[in-house]
């Protein structure tokens, strides 16, 4: 039995550093609390480089007797996930200043989240993964319910934690089920006994995989196991939001890699037949309802529906292409969502939160950058180039194609001009209608402005230049 | 820099824009930065336009490297004898728009400029690209700045007529991005449009291509009856805005039927000629009919676009038609370039009215010779020009396809020809209404002659209108080798 514990030594020092930042909270006076900002932020940036240390290129490590693996697929998500974890503690810090959340709590319970993302990207047994999730999903619950004087929060936080709970418990049920078939919990041994001796507990395993898939999509919020999206997104402070609405997709899509792909992909006509219904439902309520929001961070919720259907448009192809394909859009969609977080959050002051469409009105008079960013953001979103929300749904309509998927092509492209109606609406407010007073933008500092600017011109230069990005995607699936 | 000539023309004005787009602050300096980079575009067009060999048959100017080589996507730019008039056209247009919002745009003037030197570039690189997608980026790419345009600068129902345009053009592409990536997968992986010239299709497949092709380029020519974006876009956007649209993005769609439809779907068009000949006749009766009484002028001249459209559909899909005629094909083609210097001029020239009335009302006008006889004097040209005066461009094509019409079928030629009378009559009653007459209301009477900037503009369209229409060799002689290459394609079944 392999007890190496290299590979997974970027994880215990985050783990080690939340505990100093907890600890740090209660001995840091009031007036020095940006102390646990930057902890927080050597957390995310050692980790990061410690995580380039560990690996070595072109070898799968493991570690606790095979139940972590860190291969390239795992690599290159964490350190995505790295950055865009750094990224939005960059963006939320003036925001959780003026809402007197800047304490240790939020930032050990972000980085409890992240810890549980990064879990969930190196697992390789399927009890991993449901601890991965359940750290995840139990950081997250936290954030949520953190404004606890919000009736709106509370509400959010409650819906999310009963369904999150439910869906665990789906998942876990179904977990079972394939133990019960297989005789194993390791992914790679699971896939080898359904490959030789699949078809004498057939019946058993798809039983469980409906359970296993339901889990899943309620993960990423596929319909009919979304409507927490929405509710969740609307209910949170915006940098609660921020964190499930960008970063987290990374983990959740490895995850569903993992677990689909990785394990049960001899299964893959039982579960792209149900992942394809449920991207078609998911494509047509997700850019449908969408239409008809007024809260901005209800309808990113309503959006990230319309595009998780997208993912598993590209799960379904089962091919190498389609599955680069996903980990581009992925990534795509978090950097994007990121940039669009990260305006509203910017606008949001004193005690102000940035959320209804007619907040962002005129906004190109008086802050053009800001509604420039919003305005790269929202095409990149419908997919418009040259920015690169267009190559993550040409790649994904690609692969589709290539199998021979050209009814669900056309679907995905009829929907999701539908989708574009909602995003030129916003353009529109920004770009086209006037206001008297003009916007108030939170004086957040030189730093996070950059961040955001480079984070902006991002979309811009994936969307020119997207051959890199791809080279690094398809590396990853390859290996 | 030779071999690098189309980049140039493609990226001087995109570059121009986003610098006029960050250093704009400045109100003057932002015109004269953006006429410059639209000056130096319109150089390196004008250099392609005289450097082109008339008798060489393929491509010029090629330039071709890997752009996003996991996928095939190369960075393949090069004219032929069809587009490389386009380029030219478009980037004269530019400098005009420029020109033309000088003293008139005093709103958000920077990002006015910047986005119609964006627009200028990327519609150099649709009529340029050689590969399907640099074509599709940039063909989606255009949808941009043009919605800012409308929706920031248009009038009273500007909202409306952005999402209007956007979402119908944004339809029409998406089907045609997935026939894209189908014939990527049947023609072995390849995204060059000529390589999709030489893949067999069969029937079926080349009809839906067709259907996806057509929700594309339709829209954008525009077609009956997926036209009803246009009247709306047009009143509502600026003066720059109408020229651009009408002069050149109205191109795009007819570029694309030779540039894509014939060749790689030669087939299903000779099938599907009947159907796109009669659309194309309806256009052009029935909107002809329809402009005759619009009260609006630049839904008037909304109207006669379509219309005066409706030939160049009629052209291209009468040269597939049961008698193959050449005369179509280059019918169409030169109404393109001549509709758009007639298009243009009849545009600015409602601007120039609109800015001294701010009325588009033809009721509101009259007497107005008595007042602008320079004006009168281009107004009356390109009234002319407008509606087929030999002598004028706008005689050229539409003769041109009116022969075809005849060669083909004598009733298409009767039902096409009958537009010569209704152009006349939506566009010399219109003038007859608003120039002549008694001065009927102190706006009019307050009306002052063309200024220096107007003039320029006005004179360089008319130089244009009558260069194309008394001398159209120049331009016919560049493009004869390339329509005879896309003759000998389009013979070719590819079943």
């Amino acid at each position: 039995m392999n007890i190496s514990l290299f590979a997974a030594i970027p994880e215990i020092f985050m783990a080690a550093m939340i505990v100093v930042i907890l600890l740090l909270d209660a001995f840091v006076a009031d007036n020095k609390k940006h102390l646990n900002t930057i902890f927080t932020l050597a957390a995310l940036i050692g980790g990061y480089i410690l995580q380039v240390y560990v690996f070595i290129p072109g070898q799968i490590q493991l570690a606790f007797g095979n139940m972590f693996i860190l291969d390239s697929l795992a690599q290159g998500m964490k350190l995505f996930t790295y950055i865009l974890a750094i990224v939005t503690v960059i963006y939320i810090k003036h925001y959780i200043n003026d809402k007197k959340i800047m304490k240790g709590e939020f930032y050990a319970i972000f980085l409890f989240s992240i810890l549980g993302m990064l879990v969930m990207i190196s697992a390789n047994n399927l009890l991993i993964l449901y601890v991965g999730l359940e750290l995840l999903s139990l950081a997250l619950y936290g954030l949520v319910a953190l404004n606890r004087d919000s009736t709106k929060s509370t509400e959010a936080a409650m819906k999310f934690f009963i369904l999150g709970a439910l869906a665990s418990g789906l998942l876990l049920y179904g977990i079972s089920f394939v133990f019960g078939a297989t005789g194993e919990l390791q992914l790679d041994k699971v896939f080898q006994a359904i490959s030789t001796n699949g078809s004498q507990n057939a019946g058993l395993l798809v039983f469980g995989l409906v359970f296993i898939v339901a889990g899943l999509v309620f993960k990423l919020g596929l319909v009919p196991f979304h409507m927490w999206v929405p509710d969740v997104y609307e209910g949170s402070q915006l940098a609660a939001t921020t964190v499930i609405g960008s970063v987290t997709k990374l983990a959740s899509v490895v995850f569903i890699i993992r677990f689909l792909i990785g394990g049960l992909v001899m299964l893959s006509h039982d579960w792209s037949l149900m992942l394809s219904m449920l991207a078609f439902l998911s494509l047509f309520i997700g850019n449908i309802v969408a239409i008809a929001q007024t809260n901005i961070k209800r309808l990113l919720g309503y959006s990230t529906v319309a595009h998780m259907a997208f993912i598993a448009f590209g799960l379904m192809t089962v091919s190498v292409n389609g599955i680069s394909a996903v980990v581009f859009y992925t990534i795509v969609y978090a950097i994007t969502a990121l940039a669009g977080f990260g305006v509203l959050l910017f606008l949001s002051k004193d005690g102000f939160e940035c959320e209804q469409i007619d907040d962002l009105r005129g906004l190109n008079k008086s802050h053009p950058v800001y509604a420039g960013i919003m305005l790269l953001v929202m095409f990149s979103l419908a997919g418009i180039p040259p920015l690169a929300g267009f190559y993550a749904k040409f790649t994904i309509l690609q692969a589709l194609v290539e199998l021979g998927y050209i009814k669900s092509a056309v679907f995905a492209v009829v929907l999701s001009l539908i989708g574009a109606f909602y995003y030129l609406r916003i353009v529109k407010v920004m770009y086209f209608d006037e206001k008297d007073v003009g916007l108030q933008v939170a004086n957040v500092g030189l730093l996070p402005r950059v961040a955001l600017f480079i984070n902006g011109g991002l979309l811009l230069l994936i969307g020119i230049l997207p051959s890199g990005l791809m080279n690094i995607c398809t590396q990853m699936i390859t290996s | 820099m030779m071999h690098n000539l189309i980049s140039l023309t493609v990226w001087t004005p995109i570059v121009a824009g986003i610098i006029v787009l960050f250093f704009g602050k400045n109100e003057c300096l932002a015109r004269y930065l953006a006429l410059l980079g639209a000056i130096i575009g319109f150089i390196f067009s004008a250099i392609i336009f005289f450097k082109f060999d008339s008798n060489f048959s393929g491509i010029q100017f090629e330039e071709n490297i890997p752009w996003i080589s996991q996928l095939h996507i190369n960075y393949h730019f090069g004219v032929d004898g069809i587009s490389m008039p386009f380029l030219l056209l478009n980037n004269f247009i530019t400098v005009l728009v420029i020109l033309a919002g000088w003293r008139v745009i005093k709103h958000k003037v920077a990002l006015y400029n910047s986005m119609f030197l964006l627009m200028t570039g990327f519609m150099s690189a649709v009529f340029g690209a050689l590969d399907a997608i640099l074509f599709y980026v940039f063909f989606e790419a255009m949808l941009i700045p043009m919605y800012l345009i409308i929706g920031v600068w248009g009038s009273s129902n500007r909202v409306y007529a952005a999402f209007k345009f956007f979402l119908y053009t944004l339809m029409g592409s998406l089907l045609m991005l997935v026939a894209l990536i189908y014939l990527y997968n049947v023609s072995g992986n390849s995204f060059d449009i000529f390589t999709y010239y030489r893949t067999p299709l069969t029937m079926v497949a080349q009809i839906l291509i067709f259907v996806a092709f057509f929700f594309s380029f339709a829209v954008k020519v525009p077609m009956w009856p997926v036209h009803t974006w246009l009247p709306d876009a047009h009143p509502e956007a600026p003066t720059g805005g109408s020229i651009v649209l009408a002069a050149i993005t109205l191109k795009i769609g007819g570029y694309g039927f030779l540039r894509f439809v014939l060749p790689i779907v030669p087939d299903a068009s000779r099938f599907l000629a009947p159907l796109m000949i009669t659309l194309s006749l309806i256009a052009i009766v029935y909107i002809g009919l329809v402009a005759i009484v619009q009260k609006d002028m630049k839904k008037l001249v909304a109207y006669s676009s379509i219309s005066h459209m409706g030939f160049v559909t009629l052209g291209t899909f009468l040269f597939v038609g049961p008698i193959a005629s050449v005369w179509g094909l280059q019918g169409a083609i030169t109404q393109m370039i001549s509709h758009g210097f007639i298009a243009a001029a009849m545009f600015m020239c409602i601007g120039v009215m609109y800015d001294r009335v701010h009325s588009r009302n033809i009721a509101d006008y009259g007497g107005v010779a008595t007042k602008m006889p320079i004006f009168a004097t281009f107004f009356m040209l390109f009234s002319m020009a407008n509606s087929g005066l030999p002598g004028t461009s706008g005689f050229v094509g539409e003769f041109m396809v009116i022969m075809a019409s005849v060669q083909n079928n004598f009733i298409y030629g009767l039902i096409a020809a009958i537009s010569l009378i209704l152009g006349a009559a939506f566009t010399l009653w219109m003038y007859k209404r608003v120039m002549f007459g008694e001065v009927n209301n102190h706006h009019v009477e307050e009306m002052k002659d063309v200024n220096g900037f107007e003039f320029v503009v006005l004179a360089l369209l008319a130089v244009g209108v009558l260069w194309m229409g008394l001398y159209p060799e120049i331009f016919v002689s560049k493009m004869q080798v390339g329509v005879h290459d896309l003759v000998v394609q389009v013979a070719n079944s590819k079943i």
